[in-house]
């Protein structure tokens, strides 16, 4: 019995080591690329579609031969939009793992709890977080995707501006996007001689803002009104504002930019303005918009695959991607400087985001152009020159 | 008596030897990193054991104190200039102070409405700590920077000399969070063996039968909430400065919730049980990390087997199986 044993694990262990050898001669090493992303938990809208498409575009990207002739290999873990969560799995991406570089970080607080770790350990991390603060003031070795809610603010202002409307009423979620959102637009109306007349606010959990409303309404100088916030408070806004027949221009955040939430907000929500990603409007871009086809193969991919709607957050995560293998390539190595140094001098890389420029004192590079602005035109999207 | 005091001693000395030994069997800085997480939130988990294992008083809001001494020892020394040490004991009896003004008349209800309004205080500092932005930098947290003690910093990313070898931050800061866990355990037992540990113990056992006999139980409940509150604030602060980067997440429900969990799971009462509650909660996640989808399910199967079959928590369940065996044996010799 014994001996039986013996010999079929020495066959076993033959066996193995063969494969071992004959792997290391056919395969190379994989390319680690490390991922901390809010999957579930409160934060679960961002993490969930920024994991599918990491998963999704890595099989890709290995079916069609990988990377500088290695495969692809995607270390994730879910942070469930905790930040100790999210140093921890930094900390063990980086040290455990020993990835290659990081994209990942659905959250603000969930990035910044990660970058004191990445700068001391020297690793390239794309985060898909919006704040200006994570690149603002630039940290040597973190990038990030998504436009910062500052530009938000910047397009909105300019397109009321163009419709010479230049005193206007503020109402904003005292969530971190939306308090975030009014700090950046009061800074940046001041700077655009734009008057801030009226700024209310509401909490995440309010189930009614007529009141607010009213109280900016009675304002008779104010000529338009932003909402700046997320989640369920806006749709309960949009719809108060119909209710309310207020007939001044209304404009919305980039953080509503989902068909969600046309769905909640209803017939209310017609001929408000946002800013939004080129993504909700693929077919309507001009044919000269280099965007265009980027937007639209990444559009009918995910929803092939996953059979859901496409979402903003996931192209983020696919512009992180797709920056990290740009990069990576550019470098011709995994050297983790040399990398750095090449996402660093990334210039005109079109992702579904916008076009990437990359510098020194920019480790975002997109500007406030890289959004659209829609107008909700028959419970669809209607691009506005 | 002297039985007591020896038991108590072994247990000190044994964490001292998990403690110190722990250093020989791992290396990889992740893993001390951890461990020296796990470290600071037994230690405020011990305090909290005092208020429910020993005086028998329900605190759902302990995460609260623990954000309050994390957020302002952040904020004192980022924008103010403070150095850590003195940072952490004023933020420490500030939050002694506040424990003592609500713990008055929360004390003062029993039961659920205790639970209920030790549950409204956390939450009225998480609300506090999402929304004063311009201090705490609101629900996206801020930057805490390291601790120092004279002008000396201890940093995870340092390295550093003890005794004329070299050690890394992360074990230097692994070194540091266990003796503080021990100093803590070593407190918590002294006071659960004083006069006030045994009027707390008789508050749980009857409160009306201590009052009878003439223990103050008003004031020992204050006292023992304050000193479990203080517990938290230190914990808390060392924590912030050890992350370097805090949200309000840490003064969150959740956080309180699972501080209660690794008491009731350690072992309600034990000291040492209740860091075993404490080391088994924060590495669990870790290791069904693996398991991606089914981290949860086998996250909850767990905790709920262990509570059907060992309802006392880990270390009692343990400790009686033992005695069991010891006294069978015993039996059968004789």
């Amino acid at each position: 019995m014994l001996k039986t044993m013996m010999r079929r694990a020495s066959k076993v262990a033959t066996v193995a080591a063969a494969g071992l050898l004959a792997m290391s001669v056919q395969a190379a090493d994989p390319i680690r690329i490390g991922s901390f992303l809010s999957v579930t938990g409160p934060a679960s809208f961002l993490g969930d579609p920024e994991l599918k498409t990491l998963e999704m575009y890595v099989d890709k990207i290995n079916e069609d031969g990988g990377v500088i002739g290695r495969p692809l290999e995607l270390v994730h873990y879910d942070d469930a939009g905790n930040a100790s969560n999210a140093r921890n799995f930094a900390s063990r991406l980086i040290r455990s793992d020993r990835v290659d570089i990081i994209v990942g970080g659905s959250t603000t607080g969930a990035t910044m709890a990660a970058v004191p770790m990445v700068e001391q350990a020297k690793i390239p991390f794309i985060s898909l977080a919006g704040a200006v603060v994570i690149t603002t003031p630039v940290k040597k070795w973190v990038f990030k995707t998504p436009q910062s809610d500052r530009m938000a603010a910047e397009r909105v202002l300019a397109d009321m501006k163009s419709r010479g409307l230049t005193k206007i009423g503020l109402i904003s979620g005292t969530g971190g996007f939306g308090s975030s959102g009014r700090e950046q637009t009061l800074a940046v109306a001041k700077e655009m001689g734009i008057e801030i007349l009226a700024d209310e606010t509401y909490s995440g959990s309010d189930t009614d803002m007529t009141a607010q409303l009213t109280s900016i309404r009675s304002n008779k100088d104010v000529q338009a009104i932003l909402n700046f916030g997320f989640g369920q408070g806006p749709a309960i806004v949009t719809r108060n504002y119909a209710q309310l027949g207020i007939k001044r221009p209304f404009y919305q955040s980039h953080g509503v930019a989902s068909d969600g939430f046309l769905e909640l907000a209803g017939s209310s929500a017609e001929g408000l303005r946002l800013p939004a990603s080129p993504l909700l409007v693929p077919d309507s871009l001009p044919d000269s918009d280099p965007q265009k086809a980027v937007v639209q193969a990444y559009k009918s991919d995910y929803e092939a695959r996953w059979n859901a709607k496409v979402s903003t957050f996931g192209a983020y995560a696919y512009d992180g991607l797709m920056l990290a293998v740009a990069a990576i390539e550019k470098a011709g190595s995994t050297d983790k400087a040399a990398v750095r140094d090449a996402l660093e001098s990334i210039q005109g890389h079109v992702g579904v985001t916008g076009t990437f420029n990359m510098s020194p004192d920019d480790h975002n590079g997109l500007t406030a152009d890289s959004f659209r602005i829609l107008e909700v035109h028959n419970g669809g999207w209607k691009l506005v020159n | 008596m002297a039985q007591l005091a020896n038991f108590r001693l072994k247990g000190l000395l044994l964490l001292a030897i998990v403690v110190f030994a722990l250093p020989l069997f791992i290396s990889n800085p992740f893993h001390y990193g951890l461990a020296t997480q796990i470290a600071l939130i037994a230690g405020a988990v011990v305090g909290l054991n005092l208020l429910v294992g020993f005086a028998g008083q329900i605190s759902l809001g302990h995460a609260g104190f623990f954000g309050l001494g994390a957020y302002f020892s952040g904020i004192m020394t980022s924008n103010y200039g403070w150095s850590a040490v003195p940072a952490l004991l004023v933020g420490a009896v500030g939050v002694g102070l506040i424990a003592w003004v609500v713990g008055r008349p929360i004390l003062r209800l029993k039961g659920h409405y205790l639970s209920m309004a030790t549950l409204a205080v956390g939450f009225i500092i998480a609300i506090i700590l999402n929304n004063e932005r311009a201090l705490t930098g609101g629900p996206d947290g801020m930057p805490v920077p390291s601790f120092d003690v004279f002008g000396w910093e201890l940093s995870p990313f340092n390295q550093y000399s003890l005794l004329g070898v070299e050690i890394s931050g992360d074990l230097a800061w692994y070194l540091f969070a266990g003796v503080v866990l021990l100093v803590a355990v070593w407190l918590a037992q002294n006071l659960i063996d004083s006069p006030i540990g045994r009027a707390l113990r008789s508050v749980h056992g009857s409160e009306v039968a201590a009052s009878v006999v003439g223990v103050d139980t008003a004031k020992y409940k204050s006292l023992v909430f304050v000193i479990s509150a203080i517990y938290a604030s230190v914990m808390g602060a060392l924590y912030g400065h050890f992350q370097g980067f805090i949200t309000p997440s840490v003064a969150s429900f959740d956080f309180s919730i699972l501080l209660i969990t690794m008491v009731v799971l350690g072992g309600m009462g034990s000291t040492i049980g209740v860091i075993i509650g404490a080391v088994v909660l924060e590495l669990l996640p870790q290791v069904l990390a693996d398991f991606q989808e089914m981290e949860m399910v086998l996250f909850g199967l767990i905790l709920m087997l262990t509570m059907i079959f060992m309802p006392k928590g880990l270390l009692p369940t343990a400790a009686g199986f033992w005695a069991k065996r010891r006294a069978q044996t015993a039996g059968g010799k004789a």
